[in-house]
């Protein structure tokens, strides 16, 4: 199997506990595949390697056929690979329009250009009437609600065209109006090309949207396949409900 | 809209230009001398402590260093017509930048609090290189320029436009980067480094640039400040009172603004002189400072030209179109 | 090797001296975030005090502890009611450096204008007594310094670790906001923390002024030493703080006899840059991994 991303034998340890144990998976290009698990079961710790935020200790990440070297967020996002995290982190005084604009993953010569050139400013519209957040261009990303700073988060890290999006808890904190857009543009980028790898703790969004979806349970996968299957793994039941 | 900013900029520095000519007692260009001065170092500071994000503690170092480099070439070499340490000053500005580089890279990897002892430890480190190295610096004794066969009329007016030109590169500088995506990348640095990181922005390399810049600047004004002095000592040229005055003077006119550094040095300096003047040579001169000090950091601790963009702000008006606030921003900035 | 081995002896009994100032700086940085940068102007004036206290009314400098530990307990809590609590919490971090570094320019001021700036010292009549141990020479005020600085850390210690207001300095130094959730009246426990904090430097600098020559501008030097003690062990970390004041006491003493004096601070600083490469977060320092 090559996948878009592979994870192989991750492993990261905190002092004496081990986050994430010998870890291996794959996301296959043009899937919308769920990382889900109990808290604590290395979800968000997996995330931080894959997006280079963290030094794993042992294993390899290949993204796009490519071995992910030094942690480099950065380098990794112009590569394609753009993240959002749990608690929506946008930058609160530019503006929304900025936000997306600053995102864009530039090469040196592009950062001597104008602040917002003709072409970020289209790109960034197309965005922002996607996210229908166009009516707020202009406001300080501070002024906007919850909700809306989670959308923006989610339509800045599209600005690098990215092959693979890396959502953490798209739905946290969020009305149920917003899970169902959410849902929808997730669906709708993907019927474009995006593949998404998706941590969740809402089921019925994982259930209707993911597929496959790979449980985690103390650092390391212990059930991957279609929701269907997952849902009746007792596996899966037994590391929720603890045993 | 556009092309207000460079026109105000015009009416400035077409002001500043003609002001020796009409103030031309000596005490008062010796004064607009030291207000060009700080508001360049200022200007200076502000690409990194403003835009940045990162307290630099330590400009007065590179301050010192560039100081140093002037003084020490030319106590050993002929100023010629007395125009030659002018014609030096972008080599050292070039030089000095380069040297930070390193120094940046090492200090930033740390955050605000830790970059601020990491940069007011590297000046003290200086100074104790300025005491020791006897045989470059003359140690404790100083090191003396030779002077310059400027005409004794109209003495300090070169040394006032060499300051000019200083503080036009530095608003130059900073006009430049709050326009390009420099400043956008700087700001997305200030408010959340990680983040930023995770959206590609090229977050270290934004901030060493950002740094060697503004240091270059202020090692350039350094070396202005020896000629014009034509004596430097240690504590003198690494003074951690001139890093202070930098970082006093953008607070209060608007951290992070184009022009708030240059209010803020045409505010202070001039009281920080009648200051001195009045309370003489005596330590009161001290506790004078600290006490203005105090009083801006607490009532103003915005600065000036923020607070009043933000009453501008608050006016009722049109819905902002998109990108009006940045434009605004700018044009507060302007 | 005897003078080494007498380097590192001097080196540790200084080292417990700016243990104690150091201790101070990094509990007022756990409680608060807040770098004091008037720590060592704090030192400087209690140094100045206990001049007074000894050539006017003939108090010992050990003694002269009493008097100025309280006293700069009220400067301190004065000065975080008065400067740093009114600042705005976003930026009160890099604000509250700016405003320390005032209040440290104030008492220089003020130290200046009431004593002049000529170096000063305080010389009781033990000042130059030394014990000679197994070859070694151990000067007696050093000593006696040294000691009482560790009974002083000693008694930090218990306060932090012993009393209910040492638990609500511990909670509010982990987690603040939870802290405040706990019932912990921050606003006090940051008011007396910072007067703690003042009071170690009075501690120490009463000592000081019996081991050193003085002059209102010396709290340059003391704060550059103690920023890099307390980065060396890791901001807010008290046994980083001792730890850091060790090496850096017996570093520069070493150097002050293998090389030259002159080089021995220069010396600790590419120390301190070597560690802030490898180890951003200092030696003992909790490493920020921001919000993630």
């Amino acid at each position: 199997m090559t996948g878009l991303l592979e994870v192989d034998g991750l492993t990261k340890r905190f002092g004496g506990v081990t986050a994430v144990a010998g870890c291996s998976f794959g996301v296959g290009a043009g899937s919308i595949t769920a990382l889900i698990g109990p808290n604590g079961s290395g979800k968000t710790t997996a995330f931080n390697m894959i997006t280079g935020y963290l030094r794993p200790d042992a294993g390899r990440i290949v993204f796009a056929g490519r071995r992910v070297g030094r942690p480099d967020p950065g380098g990794l996002y112009r590569r394609g690979l753009s993240r959002t995290f749990q608690q929506a982190r946008v930058f609160g005084e530019l503006t929304v329009e900025e936000n997306l604009v600053v995102a864009r993953g530039y090469s040196w010569p592009a950062l001597f250009a104008r602040r917002r050139t003709a072409d970020d400013r289209g790109r960034a519209a197309a965005l922002l009437a996607e996210f229908r957040l166009s009516h707020v261009a202009g406001l300080r990303a501070a002024e906007l609600s919850y909700g809306q700073r989670k959308l923006l988060e989610f339509a800045a890290v599209l600005m690098s065209e990215p092959r693979l999006v890396l959502l953490d808890e798209p739905t946290a904190g969020v009305n149920p109006v917003m899970v169902e857009t959410m849902e929808r543009h997730i669906r709708e980028r993907n019927a474009a090309g995006t593949t998404f790898l998706v941590v969740e703790h809402d089921m019925g969004f994982v259930m209707r949207l993911c597929d496959p979806v790979i449980v985690l349970d103390r650092g390391a996968p212990i059930a991957a396949g279609p929701p269907a299957e997952i849902q009746n793994d007792p596996r899966v039941l037994d590391a929720y409900l603890g045993d | 809209m556009r092309g207000a900013g460079p026109a105000r900029a015009a009416v400035i520095f077409g002001a500043l230009a003609v002001a020796p000519l009409v103030l031309s007692a000596h005490w008062v260009v010796n004064l607009l001398i030291f207000t060009v001065m700080y508001a360049a170092l200022a200007s200076a500071w502000n690409v990194v402590g403003g835009y940045a994000g990162y307290p630099s503690l330590g400009h007065a170092a590179f301050f010192g260093v560039g100081a140093y480099a002037v003084a020490i070439w030319f106590s050993r070499h002929d100023v010629g017509s007395g125009y030659r340490p002018f014609l030096v000053l972008p080599l050292v500005g070039v030089a000095v930048a380069l040297v930070g580089l390193p120094i940046a890279w090492v200090a930033m990897r740390t955050r605000a609090d830790v970059f601020a002892i990491v940069t007011i430890t590297l000046l003290f480190v200086v100074q104790v290189l300025a005491f020791n190295l006897r045989s470059l610096t003359g140690g404790s004794q100083g090191v003396g320029i030779n002077p310059p066969p400027f005409p004794a009329d109209t003495y300090e007016r070169p040394f006032y436009y060499a300051m000019l030109v200083l503080l036009a590169v530095a608003v130059a500088v900073s006009y430049g980067i709050l326009r390009t995506k420099l400043g956008l990348s700087l700001a997305a640095v200030r408010a959340d480094e990680d983040k930023a990181r995770g959206v590609g922005v090229r977050v270290t390399g934004v901030k060493l640039l950002a740094f060697a810049v503004s240091v270059g600047i202020a090692a350039m004004v350094g070396g202005v400040w020896a000629y014009y002095i034509s004596f430097v000592y240690p504590q003198f040229a690494i003074d951690p009172l001139v890093t202070i005055g930098m970082v006093l003077m953008t607070f209060l006119g608007g951290k992070g603004t184009l022009w708030g550094p240059v209010l803020g040095a045409f505010i202070l300096v001039p009281a920080q002189q009648y200051l001195a003047y009045r309370l003489g040579a005596n330590q009161f001169y001290l506790i004078g400072y600290a006490a203005i000090f105090l009083v801006i950091m607490l009532l103003l601790p915005r600065g000036i030209l923020p607070s009043l963009r933000e009453r501008f702000r608050r006016r009722p008006g049109p819905a902002a179109p998109a990108g009006a606030a940045v434009d605004a921003d700018l044009a507060a900035a302007r | 090797m005897h003078l080494f081995i007498q380097a590192v002896i001097l080196g540790l009994l200084t080292g417990g001296v700016y243990a104690l100032m150091a201790s101070g700086q990094t509990l007022i940085f756990g409680v608060m975030k807040v770098v004091n940068l008037a720590q060592g102007a704090f030192v400087i004036a209690a140094a100045y005090l206990t001049y007074t206290l000894f050539t006017r009314f003939g108090v010992d400098p050990f003694l002269a502890i009493l008097i100025t530990t309280p006293l700069l307990f009220g400067l301190g809590v004065l000065v975080q009611v008065a400067f740093l609590r009114p600042l705005r919490r976003e930026d009160a971090s890099e604000l509250s450096l700016l405003v320390t570094f005032a209040v440290a320019l104030g008492i220089e001021g003020v130290l200046a204008v009431s004593y002049q700036t000529t170096y000063r010292s305080v010389q009781p009549s033990y000042a130059n007594t030394s014990f000679t141990v197994a070859g070694y020479q151990i000067n007696a005020v050093r000593l006696y310094a040294c000691l009482l600085s560790l009974a002083v850390l000693a008694g930090l210690y218990l306060l932090l670790n012993r009393t209910r207001f040492g638990r609500s300095v511990r909670a509010t130094v982990q987690n603040p906001t939870s802290a405040t959730l706990l019932g912990v009246n921050s606003s006090v426990v940051s008011a007396v923390g910072f007067g703690l904090g003042a009071a170690t430097a009075a501690a120490a600098g009463s000592i000081y002024g019996v081991l050193y020559p003085f002059y209102p501008g010396s709290h340059y030097d003391l704060i550059s030493r103690l920023l890099s003690i307390v980065v060396l062990g890791g901001l807010g970390s008290v046994g980083g703080a001792i730890v850091g004041a060790g090496i850096m006491g017996v570093g520069s003493a070493v150097i002050a006899v293998e090389a030259s004096p002159t080089w021995s601070d220069f010396s600790f600083f590419v120390v301190l840059l070597l560690v802030l490469l490898l180890r951003p977060e200092g030696l003992f320092g909790a490493r920020a991994r921001g919000a993630l």
